[in-house]
This record gives C-alpha cells, structure tokens and sequence, in this order.
C-alpha cells in the first residue's frame, strides 16, 4: 500500500475519536512544547550571563577585604580591616600581569535630591574603575585623579539612581545631598542591568571619589575590595597568583594561615556561571523529557484501546489481503502521525510560551532550532517505539479469531 | 490468469471469457485434510480427512450443524487456517505449504470474501471499501478506482459509490461486501452465510446475483444453514462431524431472478 493511502487511512482513523486523538496529542504537545521552552529558558539564561560577564570584562579580578578568625569568632568576607590603598599600589607596581587597579570602599545612606529621597549604596573608587569595569558614561564626565586628591565633593550616579531621584530632570551639575553633605553631580553611568551572580541592580549606585568616601562618609581608612584588570584575559591567572603572593607578604601570612582576603578572577566565575547554567538546561530539559515520555505512554496506551477496538476491522483487512506487515505499518504510521502532528502543535505551544515567559517574566529566551529539530526527532521517536508493540499486536491477530470478535 | 482491460466494463461474457481458461481443470482439490484444534486439555478434531475437488465454474452450498466442521473448512478453504495433514490445492498451488505472506496474498488477488456481518470499513465510501483490496494489491491509482466503479456497477450499485455503509440498506451493505470481493478478479469466491443477517427478498436478490456472477463463469462456494438458500447453488456438500455426509447436484434449481418476480416487493 501506498504511503499516502497510508496515511489518509490513518488521518480517517485518528478523525475518527477526535476528542480521545487529540487529548492523546495533548502528552505530546505539552512534552515537546515544555522541552521547547526550558532549553529555550536554560539557553536564554546562559547566554545572558555569558553577556554580562563579558561586558564585566573578562580580564577583570576581584580582590576584597577576606575574613578573620578572631578568638574562634570567624567574621564574613570583607570584615578585615587589612586591605589598604597601599596594597592597590603595590599590585600596580609589582604584579607584571596587572594592568590597572581601583580601590573601593563601600556604605550606604539616604541620598536627597529636592524633595525626593532615595536609600542607596555609595561606592568610592578611582576614576580608573570605570575603564576596568568597561563601564562608559551615559551622561557628563567621571571624577578626575585631581577630585580624589582633593576629596572633591562630586558624585558619579547609577542610571537607577538617575531615575529615582530626577526623573525627566537632567542631573549634570545638580547638588545632592548624600548623609546631609552636599555632592555635585558630575556624570550619570549607563545601565549595566542586573548581576549576573546577584540579580541586584547594578545601577543602584552612587560613586564618590574614594578620599571623599573615607574622609567624610566613613571615616574608614581601609579598602573594602579592590578591582584590577590583567594584561589580557589569558593572563588573568598569572594576576591572580602574582596578587595572592604579594599581598601575603604585605600582610605577613604566615605558611600555613588563611588569607584575609580574597581573589576571584572573573574568568572563573563565568566559566562556572556557565557551568551551572548548562546543567540548569540539562536538569530542565529532562525533566521536560519526562514529560514527553509520559505523552508516548499515552500514545502506546490509546493504539492499545485502538488496536482492541478494531480488532474486526483487522480481521477484514487480513481476508481480503493484507499482510502482516501492512497492518503493523499501518498502526506504526498512524501513531507517527499522532506523536508528529502533536510535534508540531508542541513546537508552536514551546516557541509561543517562550515568548510569553520572555515578555511576563523579562527573560531572555532562545529558542535554538536545534532543540526544535531534536523535538521533532524525538516525537517521531516516540511515535515508533510506543507504537511498535500496539503494532505488532494487531499484525499478530489470528484473522479467524479477529472476524469473529465482538 | 485474468489480465485487466483497459477501458471496458466487466460484462457478463467478459468475465466467462476471463475465467474460461479455468473453467475444466479443478480450482479446489482438497485431500485427505485433518484439522486438530489445541485447546488445552480437550483437542478438538474438527476436520477428520476431508477430501473434495471443485471445478472452475461450480456453485457450491456447504452445509451442516455448528460444530460440523463447515467453518473450520470455509477457512482453510479461504487461506485463513493450515490443515494439520493432508493437502489444499488452490489452482494446482499447495497453499499448505505457503507462509503467511504469501496467504496473504492468494486471499488478496485469488479469493473474495463475503461475510455474513458484511464487515465493511464504516465511515468509508462504498467506493473506498471496494477498492481496498486494490490497496494492498499495490496497483496504480487510476487502475483502482476503474475497477472500483465498475465492481460496484456490477452489482448494481453505480449510484451509491459516496454512500456510507451507514447510509445504505442491509442488503446494499452486502452488495457493496460483493463488489469489494470481486475488486480484484478472484477465481473462486467464498462467501460464509452471506444472507444469514438479510431477509427472504435480499436474500434472493443476494442470491440472483450470485447465480449471475456464476453464470459468468466465477466459481462460488457458499456456506450456509438454510436449504432454501443452498438450493439456488449447483451442488450441496453436507458436513457432520468432521466429515463429508453427503455431496449431491441440486435438483430443480430455483432462477433468482424468476423468484423474485412472485415475492411481494419491499420499498428499501
């Protein structure tokens, strides 16, 4: 038999029950369009952290102020009071895969702007910091090296900050008012978004010269972190391990004692960012599959009832000719056509609930052909190996027993 | 065997012309054939060494009891069952010695089938039922749906080929079970009480056309338990127990055709 008579009789047939055919699509649909979406989700996710990270700089390090051991008393990361500007000197002029470094010393306090007020995080830092984080100025200029020596009252804000505190006003030469001491507003940064490793908002931020941060907001006269760049990205490992001997010495670790501070290098915390994402998509993409296989049982269930339903039919069939091969294709074919057309109609439900997820949820989702060609492999995959046993019970029918069936 | 012609329809003489070449040498030679069924404890010896030759252009009537072993014969008879000894020569083939392939394909292309539950595909066209043993005959697309058509205007149901099964009267049902069993020009026709669900007057309208097929020269071996039916064929073979009883021509054959004149019509 021709394939198309095939499949016309198999459409007839599955039209035949259309409310049992289509809530037996509905494991398929919802299997496909469920792997669909999560590799979609998982993807989307893994790229955008690979986007962040890269935008953060991939020759980026992040060396903060690390943790003491005080009386069996361990404080968190960045309690130390060890990490000082002069270290940040020191890794400029004595680390050789060290390009840059920033000092940076953080608090928090009320910022007000007229009579609008804003909670935020002030950051002080070099005006280095910027080009080290690649983070260019949407509006005005940085700080300059001079503001720092003088502990000038001039403030850099987050595009976050921008909004709360002036809305449509332009900023640039504005006076805020930061714990009650007044800051010129030099420059507004462009948005970063948020975190790849947090999910806080980047732009939440006020940065102050760090002379200005230490003298007059904190009265710290130690470094909360310090941010360098290496000479490229290759030689972001050598920094780290030039910066890790330096500072021991500097701060007389002894062999054997802890660091009180820390070194992450930002080519690691992508590479494991990505990591785990991927492992994020497998965990979904599986579970998903779960699903999918779930609808094939489905499928072998509904061919099962079929196969008993039709049982005359396919004693008909057998008299006047047909072979067992014919009726084993011809209820392989007709779950094929069952797990395929609810292919398709899964892969419209994945790509239209990506884009929903996308938009309510503000994910990034991608939804990669390959996933959808795997779908439609994978269903016609589940098509053969659920409809196979079904199949092959109705061709191993007995035509005399199959006439005579009730 | 039968080659198709192109363009004409199947009359009467054409297809007396078709199956004469058959017409002398026996069609159906079945020797000495035993018939065990397994059923676990108890085996049942249905068939115990039947033997029987039918020429080309008989019409017989198989009869007997249930359990005579009448079915169990129709179906070896119809390529549907083996014999558990002796022989079945089908047009000189050993078909005991077939596998399940070829069964399946002398059933296609050397037997039609007519059931007494009609057993047409619902939901289909008279014309799509008629043509499905085409179907798994692999023939052209056109070539099928010619011999479909003129199947059905064989007997008489032209003007019905877009009707449902469910559309159709009982004995239109069955006409349409004809058609499908002539679609692919077989030698002998089998058919296992064809009027067992039909009343006297579509019985004897089955039974007219059947006489016509015959006269045209198809064999037709028909099972069935009542003698007014077994009296329109040629020759009656009784089973009991397993074995032939008694094989006997008909003696003044009723013509279908003159019968139905004196019953009383019923509008369909």
């Amino acid at each position: 038999m021709d394939l198309i008579s095939i499949l016309r009789i198999a459409m007839r047939a599955l039209s035949r029950n259309k409310m049992r055919s289509a809530l037996t699509m509905l494991g398929i649909i919802i299997g496909v369009g469920a792997v669909i979406a999560m590799v979609g989700v998982g993807q989307g996710a893994s790229k955008q952290v690979q986007d962040q990270i890269s935008a953060m700089g991939s020759n980026m390090l992040f060396v903060s102020s690390g943790t003491v051991n005080r009386g069996g008393l361990r404080l968190g990361w960045g309690q130390t009071k060890t990490l000082v500007y002069d270290d940040m000197k020191a890794i400029v002029q004595q680390a050789p895969a060290v390009k840059e470094a920033a000092p940076g010393s953080a608090t928090t306090a009320q910022v007000v702007f007229g009579s609008d007020n804003w909670f935020t995080n002030v950051q002080g830092t070099e005006p280095q910091y910027f080009d080290i984080r690649s983070w260019p100025m949407q509006e005005g200029v940085s700080f300059t090296e001079s503001d720092v020596t003088s502990a000038a009252d001039v403030a850099v804000i987050g595009a976050s900050v921008r909004q709360n505190l002036f809305g449509a006003e332009d900023p640039i030469g504005q006076t805020v008012r930061i714990s009650k001491l007044p800051f010129k507003v030099v420059g507004v940064l462009s948005a970063k978004g948020q975190s790849a490793a947090m999910g806080q908002d980047q732009d939440d931020v006020i940065f102050v010269p760090i002379t200005t941060l230490q003298k007059k907001l904190t009265g710290e006269p130690w470094l909360r972190y310090i941010v360098v760049s290496a000479v490229s990205k290759d030689a972001t490992y050598a920094a780290q391990q030039e910066i890790t001997g330096l500072l021991r010495d500097r701060h007389r670790i002894r062999q054997g004692q802890d660091d009180d501070f820390m070194v992450r290098n930002l080519a690691d915390v992508a590479q494991l960012a990505d990591q785990s994402s991927r492992v994020m998509t497998m965990l979904l993409a599986s579970i998903a599959g779960v699903s999918l296989i779930v609808g094939g049982i489905g499928i072998m269930n509904i061919m099962l009832v079929s196969v008993t339903e039709r049982t005359r039919e396919i004693g008909v069939r057998m008299a006047i000719g047909a072979t067992e091969e014919d009726v084993q294709r011809q209820f392989l074919i007709e779950a094929v056509v069952l797990s395929l057309m609810g292919g398709a109609a899964g892969i419209l439900f994945g790509v239209g609930s990506s884009l929903i997820i996308s938009k309510l949820l503000g994910w990034a989702v991608l939804v990669s052909p390959l996933a959808i060609v795997a779908a439609v492999i994978f269903s016609a995959g589940v098509g053969v190996f659920f409809g196979f046993y079904p199949a092959r019970k109705a061709a191993r029918l007995d035509p005399i027993e199959a006439l005579r069936f009730e | 065997m039968a080659t198709v012609t192109k363009n004409g329809a199947i009359t009467r003489t054409k297809l007396a012309e078709l199956q004469g070449l058959t017409l002398e040498q026996p069609v159906i030679r079945v020797e000495d054939v035993h018939k065990y069924y397994d059923l676990g404890e108890n085996k049942v010896h249905a068939l115990r060494g039947v033997s029987v030759e039918i020429a080309g252009g008989e019409f017989v009537a198989i009869m007997g009891a249930s359990g005579s072993g009448k079915s169990t014969f129709m179906n070896l008879l119809g390529c549907l069952d083996k014999p558990s000894s002796g022989r079945y020569l089908l047009e000189g083939t050993d078909v005991s010695q077939l596998d399940k392939k070829a069964l399946a394909a002398i059933r296609n292309r050397k037997l039609g089938f007519v059931f007494q539950g009609f057993n047409l595909l619902s939901r289909t066209t008279a014309l799509e039922n008629v043509e499905l043993p085409t179907l798994y005959a692999r023939l052209p697309k056109e070539e099928r749906l010619q011999r479909a058509k003129e199947s059905l205007q064989l007997v008489g149901l032209g003007d019905r080929m877009e009707h449902f099964p469910s559309q159709l009267s009982g004995g239109q049902q069955q006409r349409v079970a004809i058609a499908r069993a002539l679609v692919n020009r077989p030698s002998i026709l089998l058919a296992d009480e064809p009027t067992g669900n039909l009343d006297s007057r579509t019985s004897v309208e089955i039974m007219q056309i059947f006489q016509t097929l015959n006269e045209g020269g198809l064999t037709l071996v028909l099972v069935t338990h009542e003698p007014d039916i077994a009296r329109f064929a040629k020759r009656t073979i009784v089973f009991r127990d397993g074995k032939i009883r008694r094989d006997e021509p008909v003696k003044d054959r009723p013509r279908a055709a003159e019968m139905l004149k004196t019953l009383p019509t019923v509008e369909d």
